[in-house]
């Protein structure tokens, strides 16, 4: 058994600091943590091996900080890491992250299962994963919130899906790209021993040469979506505490919301 | 080829599992109508799957001026890939300038495997869009937990594509009137197509599709035990609305984790959110800021939900709740 799981590291949008003049968030003041749906895909991964045996392996782009997020992905029970790092790659929308991650994947050559989270905390966008497995022509099994069976040897998995009136039991081909929502597990603190190890893996780097992808198919050039500004979210109007006893005010606000018309 | 050849808004019409149409799909109809008569061009609708044929009226009336139906025997589930090359196809053949679909499991999974076979970008869960004169699609969507807005164009390919949150956008009246132009679209999927089987669907115990609700009321740490969504489901009975939950809630194991409203949740965009005994972490204030109007009760006046809150009541819950209960029945006599 060989998964692969693929993670981001986000800065910690609690944290989170925007110079909304200047329009960038201000990266390297804010703490960097592993997207936290990504440590639900670590753990199903690191399970499936514990149970199956084989290896896992975390796979990332991003900058030279986002060495740490696979750290904690092998502290965590991977038990490899590679880092797509290349100033090319920068920029890259959905599109070219997806392109990237795809090329190293054939790169990898043989894994079973793709994991990824359902999105990530900062661009929120849910993209990669699917556009991953339409490049790789992979049976896409998203928003999983339960592997009801998986059979390595005849290549099937069944997984149910958490949708908004229920869960859909799907069954298709290995390999495949499952995303996962929190649902499916609680992701494990890395242990003393895990972090030790951790330190010493060896995690090669792949840059855009490794993987023979154009410099100019990659990053903000190989991008299609071009972001043209950032700014600050409207105020709420809002911040009304209703006077009075509790029970008045209960009596206040059904008031107002049936003269809205919203009850 | 030149962008010029693009034109007209192309609308994916998501189908309820029981083949009617869901609400986003009219809500993109109002906002395409707009954009279409922006930029002088056609609306068009694309219904996939069994029965699509019959939704062209429904869908003329909602404000398209074609409706493609798409049917086919790998269409009959909703499964990303036949789906998103059938959509693919249809979009190379019809060339529209614009593609909007919800940002919905379905509509999230379906375009972003679209956009993949049709080389261009995707905006996700868009809550405003524009066009100018040159036909250039603005795409304003939220990040960062909410505490980001941004707008994004896709200036070279086509189509341009954008997930739409729902209920954000505004579905036009519908005018029975209106007749239009119904094409059937012949797609080619061949049998490496067919990955997937659905095997089943659970339906869930009570409604959870928090995405369409008009109404939700939340509950959170502050109910201090499971039984008090008890008080929550009561309320929510009594205004028709779906129940939701703060992450503290649902991971003491109080509720399934289908109803968690916030950043590790669903993102909602309801009429009226009531939140009870939610303080209003950054995460949860993501997952439902865009709410027309906020009810918040909390004990603790301190609370950040109130900040955000159209009413706060400060409180206690048990108090408050069976008040705005009471006074709803009475009012409804």
């Amino acid at each position: 058994m060989h998964a692969v799981v693929c993670i981001k590291q986000v800065p910690d949008t609690q944290e989170l600091q925007v110079d909304f003049d200047a329009g960038v968030i201000k990266r390297a003041s804010v703490p960097l943590i592993v997207n936290p749906f990504d440590e639900f895909a670590i753990e199903e991964a690191v399970r499936l091996k514990e149970k199956h045996g084989g290896a896992v392996t975390a796979l990332t782009m991003g900058p030279l900080s986002a060495d740490e997020a696979l750290r904690t992905a092998l502290a965590m029970g991977c038990d490899a890491a590679v880092h797509l790092l290349d100033e090319a790659f920068e920029g890259s929308d959905t599109w070219a992250t997806a392109t990237v991650l795809a090329k190293a994947l054939e790169k990898m050559g043989e894994y079973d299962v793709l994991f990824f989270g359902k999105a990530t905390f900062d661009g929120d966008t849910g993209q990669v994963a699917p556009r991953v497995a339409a490049l790789l022509q992979l049976p896409m099994l998203n928003f999983a919130a339960k592997i009801a069976e998986i059979d390595f040897d005849g290549k099937k998995v069944t997984v149910e899906r958490l949708l908004e009136t229920g869960r859909e039991v799907v069954r298709a081909n290995l390999p495949a790209v499952i995303s996962v929502v929190k649902e499916i597990n609680e992701p494990r603190y890395p242990s003393l021993l895990g972090i030790r190890r951790a330190k010493k893996v060896d995690v090669p780097t792949w840059d855009a040469a490794a993987l023979a992808l154009e410099k100019d198919s990659v990053g903000s050039k190989g991008s299609f979506a071009k972001l043209e500004r950032i700014y600050r979210p409207p105020a709420r109007a809002g911040g009304e505490i209703v006077p009075g006893e509790p029970v008045d005010a209960a009596k206040t606000v059904t008031e107002k919301l049936i003269d809205q018309g919203l009850i | 080829m030149a962008n010029d050849d693009y034109k007209g808004i192309l609308v994916y019409i998501e189908r309820r599992r029981d083949g009617t149409v869901a609400p986003v799909g009219p809500e993109l109809l109002g906002k395409g109508r707009g954009l279409a008569d922006k930029l002088g061009a056609e609306l068009a609708a694309a219904a996939f799957g069994p029965g699509a044929a019959e939704l062209s009226a429904e869908l003329f009336a909602m404000g398209a001026d074609n409706v493609y139906v798409v049917e086919h025997d790998l269409l009959k589930d909703f499964r990303p890939r036949p789906y998103a090359k059938a959509l693919a196809q249809l979009a190379r053949e019809a060339k529209p300038t614009v593609i909007l679909a919800g940002a919905t499991t379905q509509g999230r999974d379906l375009a972003a495997a679209a956009a993949t076979y049709l080389k261009t970008g995707l905006s996700a869960d868009c809550v405003g869009l524009e066009v100018d004169d040159a036909g250039l699609l603005k795409q304003t969507r939220v990040s960062c937990g909410g505490r980001v807005m941004s707008d994004w164009v896709t200036p070279e390919a086509r189509p341009q594509f954008a997930t739409v949150r729902p209920k954000v956008m505004k579905a036009l009246e519908p005018d029975r009137s209106r007749a239009g132009e119904t094409t059937h679209f012949n797609v080619d999927l061949t049998p490496d197509d067919d990955v997937g089987e659905v095997l089943s669907f659970l339906e869930a115990k009570e409604t959870v599709n928090l995405g369409e609700a008009d109404i939700i009321v939340s509950g959170g740490r502050g109910l201090g035990n499971p039984e008090g969504f008890e008080l929550v489901r009561e309320l929510a009975a009594c205004l028709d609305a779906a129940v939701g939950a703060s992450r503290a809630a649902v991971d003491a194991g109080w509720i399934e984790y289908a109803h968690q409203v916030g950043q590790t949740g669903r993102t909602v965009s309801p009429k009226l959110y009531v939140a009870c005994g939610i303080s209003g972490a950054v995460q949860h204030l993501a997952g439902m800021g865009t709410a027309d109007v906020i009810v918040a009760i909390n004990k603790d006046e301190e609370a950040p939900i109130f900040k955000i809150a159209t009413y706060g009541i400060v409180g206690d819950l048990y108090e408050v709740v069976p008040a705005l209960i009471e006074e709803i029945k009475n009012r409804r006599g």
